[in-house]
C-alpha cells in the first residue's frame, strides 16, 4: 500500500512537472513579447539616460534635475497623484457600495455610467471638461443665471480643473476593483455581526470594510501610478502651469531635442513609481490584492 | 513651430511621392500638412517643372531628424526645412553643408534671417491679438498694453516659453524694440511677475492658442499671426496688430553630407526668386522673406495688409534675434518653468 502511494507521488510529481513545462511553453510567446516590449528598452532608456551626445558616460542628466524647474514639477506631480486619489477613494467607495447594494437594473444603469466615459477617448473627455470649465463654459453661465456667482470662477487652467478633469477619468480604475471586491464579500458575515448586536455602522466599519481593503488597495496603487505619468488632462486643463513630470519629459525632447535628458527623467519616474509600490506592498501586502499569491 | 502639429497628416503625403524616373531628384523635407501643401503648390511643382527633376517629399520634426541623418551617415534629405533658431543650431554642429553663393542669391532676404548655410524662405510673427467684445473702444496699441490692466482689464494668454514672454516684458517695461538683445533676463522675469497673476493660461500649442482666443477665455494674447487670423476668418470675435510684431522666420538648409547638394542648391534658388517667393502668400497666410517679392505684383496689396513681412507691417516690428536664443534657450526655460510654477 505504501509502495503505491509512493509510486503514485512519483507520477503526480511526473505530471506536474509535465503541466509545468506545458505552461511555461505556452507563455514563452508572452514572456518574449514582454522582455522585447519593456526590458529591452527599459535597458536602452537606462543607458541613454547616462550617456552624453558624445557617447561617454555622465551623470550630467540627473544633476540637472536638482534644477527648481524639475523638482517643483515632481512635487507638482505627487500632490496631484495623492489628491486625485484621496478624492477617487472618496468618491468611489460610495459609488461601489452602492453598486453592490442595488436591484439589478439600477446596477446595469450605474455600470453604464461609470463604464461610458471609460470607453470614451481621453481627448475627448479632456476638452468636454475644458468646454464646461472655461470662463464662458456651461457651468459658470449656469452659476451666473442663477445668480449664485457675479464674475466667473477660474475652474480650469489650473491646478483645481487639472485635479477635475483626472478625477473623473480616474473613477473607473478606483470603482470596478471595489465593486469587485464588494460582490465577493459574503453577506451573512454583515447579518452574523447583526445578530451578534452590532450597529449598522459598526458591522460596516468592523465587518464589510475590512474585507474590501484588497480592493480599495487595488484601485488606490492603479489610480496613483496612472496618475503619475498623466500627460493628456494636465496639459489641456493645466494652463501651462500644471508641470507634469511626463511633460518635464516632453519638453526634453521637444524644446532641446535631449534625449539622454528625457531618458534621465523616464528613469527617474520608473525607480520612483516602482519604490512606491514596494512600499505599499510592505505596508498593505498589495501584491495579494492585485492578484498575486 | 505652429507646424508641426500637422506632420502627421503629411506622412501620408510622403508615401504618395512620386517614383523616380531617369530624371535626377532630390529629397525634400518640411513640416508636412498644409504647410507643405502651400509649398508644394507655391515652389516644388514649378521648381521640378523648371530644373526638369523630380522632387520628393519627407516631412521633418525638428532638428533631431538631421542631427540622427548627418550622425549615422545615411542622409536621405537635400533640402530641409527649419525654423531659423533649429538652421543656427545646426550650423553651430557643423550638421550643414556650405551654400554656394554663385547659385544661391539671397540678396532680397534681411541680414538676420540668412548666414552661409541657411536662408529664411518664409517670414511669420507673434502679434498682439484681442477680443473685439472686451475692448470695443480702444485698441491695444503694442506689448505695453498687454502690462496696462488697468485701461485693459481681462485675461491674459501667452506662449509657455520665454520666447516672446521676455521681449514682450522688456518693451512693456520701456526698452526701445530695436534695442533688445542681448535681452536683459532679470529685468524681464521682475516685469513678468506683473503680468503672471493676469494670465489665464500659457499657451503650449498653435492650436491652444486659437482655441483661446476664440472661445473668448482671455481677452488679450501674443500669438502667432496665422492662428488669430485663422480664427477670424472664421468670425471670431477678435483683431490684431502687427505693431511690434516680433519677426520669425523659417529656412532652407542643406545637411551636410546630402547625396543630390547642387541640385539641392540650385532648387534652392529658384524657391527664394521674388517670383516663387510671392507665390507662397497666395496658398498660406505666410509672407515672402524675399523682400522683392512684394514688387512682382503678384502679391496685392489688400493680401499685404494680413502679411507679416509685407514692408508697411515691418516698419514698427523687429526680429526675434535665434542667435540669442540658441545660446540662452536651455538656462531661460530652466528659469521661465520655474516662474510659472512659483
Amino acid at each position: 500500500m505504501s509502495d503505491g502511494a509512493g509510486a503514485n507521488a512519483a507520477a503526480l510529481a511526473r505530471a506536474e512537472r509535465r503541466e509545468a513545462q506545458g505552461l511555461f511553453l505556452l507563455c514563452s510567446p508572452a514572456v518574449l513579447l514582454i522582455a522585447f516590449v519593456i526590458f529591452l528598452p527599459i535597458g536602452w532608456l537606462f543607458t541613454l539616460s547616462f550617456t552624453d551626445e558624445q557617447g561617454a558616460f555622465t551623470l550630467g542628466h540627473y544633476a540637472r534635475m536638482l534644477h527648481p524647474a524639475y523638482t517643483r514639477s515632481f512635487q507638482t506631480t505627487l500632490e496631484l497623484s495623492f489628491l486625485v486619489t484621496g478624492i477617487c477613494c472618496l468618491l468611489g467607495y460610495p459609488l461601489a457600495y452602492l453598486m453592490s447594494q442595488v436591484s439589478k437594473g439600477w446596477r446595469a444603469v450605474i455600470f453604464v455610467c461609470v463604464l461610458f466615459p471609460f470607453w470614451t477617448s481621453l481627448l475627448v473627455r479632456t476638452y468636454a471638461w475644458l468646454v464646461l470649465l472655461q470662463r464662458r463654459g456651461m457651468v459658470n453661465t449656469w452659476l451666473q443665471d442663477v445668480g449664485l456667482i457675479d464674475a466667473p470662477l477660474r475652474l480650469v487652467h489650473n491646478f483645481t480643473g487639472t485635479a477635475i478633469g483626472m478625477t473623473q477619468i480616474m473613477l473607473p480604475f478606483m470603482v470596478l476593483p471595489l465593486y469587485a471586491a464588494m460582490t465577493s464579500v459574503d453577506r451573512d458575515f454583515v447579518k452574523a455581526a447583526a445578530s451578534l448586536g452590532a450597529s449598522p455602522v459598526k458591522s460596516f466599519w468592523q465587518v464589510f470594510f475590512p474585507l474590501t481593503l484588497p480592493g480599495l488597495l487595488a484601485g488606490v496603487v492603479l489610480v496613483f501610478v496612472l496618475c503619475l505619468g498623466f500627460y493628456v488632462t494636465p496639459a489641456v486643463l493645466g494652463g501651462g502651469r500644471v508641470l507634469m513630470w511626463s511633460m518635464s519629459i516632453e519638453r526634453s525632447v521637444a524644446v532641446y531635442s535631449d534625449w539622454g535628458a528625457a531618458s534621465a527623467l523616464g528613469v527617474v519616474l520608473l525607480v520612483v513609481t516602482l519604490g512606491i509600490l514596494w512600499l505599499m506592498n510592505r505596508l498593505f501586502g498589495v501584491g495579494r490584492a492585485i492578484g498575486g499569491r | 513651430m505652429s507646424i508641426k502639429g500637422s506632420v502627421v497628416v503629411a506622412m501620408a503625403v510622403g508615401v504618395l511621392a512620386v517614383p523616380a524616373g531617369a530624371q535626377q531628384s532630390i529629397t525634400v523635407a518640411s513640416w508636412g500638412g498644409a504647410y507643405q501643401d502651400a509649398q508644394r503648390k507655391a515652389w516644388f511643382e514649378p521648381a521640378a517643372k523648371d530644373l526638369g527633376i523630380t522632387i520628393k517629399e519627407d516631412t521633418t520634426s525638428g532638428i533631431a531628424d538631421v542631427r540622427a541623418q548627418v550622425k549615422s551617415g545615411t542622409v536621405t534629405w537635400d533640402l530641409v526645412q527649419q525654423g531659423t533658431n533649429g538652421c543656427i543650431l545646426l550650423e553651430r554642429e557643423g550638421n550643414l553643408e556650405k551654400l554656394d553663393p554663385a547659385v544661391v542669391k539671397t540678396d532680397g532676404v534681411p541680414a538676420d534671417m540668412k548666414s552661409d548655410y541657411w536662408v529664411a524662405n518664409l517670414v511669420y510673427s507673434t502679434v498682439l491679438a484681442w477680443n473685439t467684445k472686451t475692448y470695443k473702444d480702444k485698441k491695444p496699441k503694442g506689448w505695453a498694453d498687454m502690462y496696462n490692466f488697468k485701461d485693459f482689464p481681462g485675461g491674459r494668454s501667452m506662449r509657455r516659453s520665454p520666447m516672446y514672454n521676455l521681449e514682450a516684458a522688456l518693451i512693456a517695461d520701456g526698452v526701445d524694440p530695436q534695442k533688445l538683445y542681448p535681452l536683459d533676463v532679470d529685468r524681464a522675469f521682475k516685469k513678468m511677475r506683473e503680468l503672471k497673476p493676469h494670465i489665464v493660461s500659457w499657451w503650449p500649442s498653435g492650436a491652444a492658442s486659437a482655441q483661446l482666443i476664440n472661445d473668448g477665455e482671455i481677452d488679450m494674447i501674443g500669438l502667432w499671426n496665422g492662428r488669430v487670423q485663422a480664427v477670424m476668418k472664421e468670425g471670431a470675435a477678435a483683431d490684431l496688430t502687427f505693431n511690434q510684431q516680433i519677426i520669425l522666420a523659417d529656412c532652407w538648409a542643406i545637411p551636410k553630407g546630402a547625396p543630390n547638394k547642387a541640385m539641392a542648391m540650385k532648387a534652392m534658388a529658384h524657391m527664394m526668386t521674388p517670383q516663387a517667393q510671392a507665390r507662397l502668400p497666395l496658398y498660406i497666410n505666410y509672407g515672402p522673406a524675399n523682400a522683392k517679392a512684394y514688387d512682382t505684383g503678384t502679391i496685392t496689396p489688400e493680401m499685404a495688409k494680413g502679411l507679416p513681412s509685407s514692408p508697411e507691417n515691418l516698419k514698427n516690428s523687429f526680429t526675434l534675434d535665434v542667435k540669442w536664443w540658441a545660446d540662452n534657450l536651455d538656462a531661460v526655460t530652466k528659469r521661465f518653468d520655474q516662474f510659472i510654477q512659483e
